[in-house]
């Protein structure tokens, strides 16, 4: 099936490679902006409040941690399809 | 060990003058020959190390422990800040005064995932143990048998159910939909994600490593491309302290995850 793409995209565009990879840039677009949210928000907390750091510290790696897995799981899918 | 590096030095492939393409390193670098085999069983690189990096924390802990005095000694004060630092940091933080039992589970885990993730640096090891699938999904089963565990023994069989699937206070036309996700979320996801986020880490990080060190040897001929070369290896050394820190990082992640979820299980009904 992706073969078959990758074809009907070469055929179409006359780019040659593998769709996968422009599919995981995708993939990894959303998980960006969600990890950069939660840096970006912890940082702005920490400074507010530097007092509660361990608190915000450990929360934002938690964050970070389920935003960051969508992008890995990007990273999987092609790994799980084409066995 | 077939390793692309040592298959590059092997075939020898420059840019110039041959102009052979440029041999990207892919899943090979994740296959080892077998060091030995009894019978179907093949004894791996990424074994050895799993069973080095046992060795190290069960050797470690276990002389830091052995005689503790009430004034340390050197190798007993390392291994107090090591607990401590799980048991303060991570199990208090987390799961409050009934974490302090979970403390050697979650640092057993900690430092075992953490000495997987070092040797992906270490010389000659070079290989991050857990880019192996299995690892992970091994160290995630033993993390959801806990939590599974201790929801049904704080709330018995069928609260123990209602626990993992039900939010109370929903309006009723939402509660079907909700249940298939919480249980969805908490009995499968739950563990695949766990497992898959060391894993993935682990293995674009040596990816990574691996991808610029060849392209380094790949590029290094007499001519401008030397420059591009060195650029490589300035990158493939940056990728490594990079790596440094994901290490900790994933092994710190995978325990506050797993204390997370233990003390979900834990806390009464929501």
């Amino acid at each position: 099936m992706s073969a078959q793409l990758v074809d009907l995209a070469a055929a179409a565009t006359g780019v040659k490679g593998n769709l996968g990879a422009v599919a995981y840039g995708l993939a990894a677009i959303g998980p960006g902006v969600g990890i950069g949210l939660v840096f970006g928000h912890s940082i702005e907390a920490m400074a507010r409040q530097p007092e509660a750091m361990p608190i915000i510290r450990q929360n934002m790696f938690l964050g970070f941690a389920l935003c960051e897995v969508l992008a890995l799981l990007g990273l999987v899918v092609p790994f799980i399809f084409t066995a | 060990m077939s390793s692309p590096s040592t298959t590059l030095l092997a075939s020898g492939c420059h840019i110039t003058p041959s102009g052979c393409g440029f041999p990207a390193p892919g899943l090979d670098s994740f296959n080892f020959k077998p060091i030995f085999s009894i019978g179907s069983f093949h004894f791996t690189k990424p074994m050895l190390l799993a069973l080095i990096c046992m060795v190290l924390v069960v050797g470690f802990f276990w002389t830091a422990f052995r005689k503790p005095k009430l004034v340390p000694g050197k190798l007993q004060l390392v291994g107090e800040i090591g607990y401590n630092f799980i048991a303060r940091n991570i199990a208090r933080e987390v799961i409050g005064k009934k974490g302090d039992k979970f403390v050697p589970f979650l640092t057993s885990i900690f430092f075992f995932v953490w000495l997987m993730n070092i040797m992906s640096i270490i010389p000659l090891a070079q290989f991050p143990v857990a880019s192996r699938f299995a690892y992970p999904v091994a160290l995630a089963a033993l993390v959801w048998i806990t939590y599974m565990y201790l929801t049904f023994k704080t709330h018995g069989f069928v609260g123990g159910w209602k626990h993992l699937t039900i939010i109370e206070g929903l309006p009723k036309p939402l509660v079907p939909l909700i249940v298939v996700l919480e249980f969805l979320q908490n009995v499968i996801t739950r563990p695949f994600t766990l497992a898959v986020r060391l894993w993935a880490n682990m293995f674009a990080g040596h990816m990574l490593i691996v991808m610029f060190s060849a392209a380094t040897w790949y590029l290094l001929t007499p001519s401008v491309y030397a420059l591009f070369s060195g650029g490589s290896f300035v990158l493939a050394i940056g990728m490594t302290a990079f790596e440094v820190l994901i290490q900790f990082l994933q092994a710190y992640i995978f325990t506050l995850l797993a204390s997370l979820y233990i003390s979900g299980a834990l806390e009464e009904g929501h």
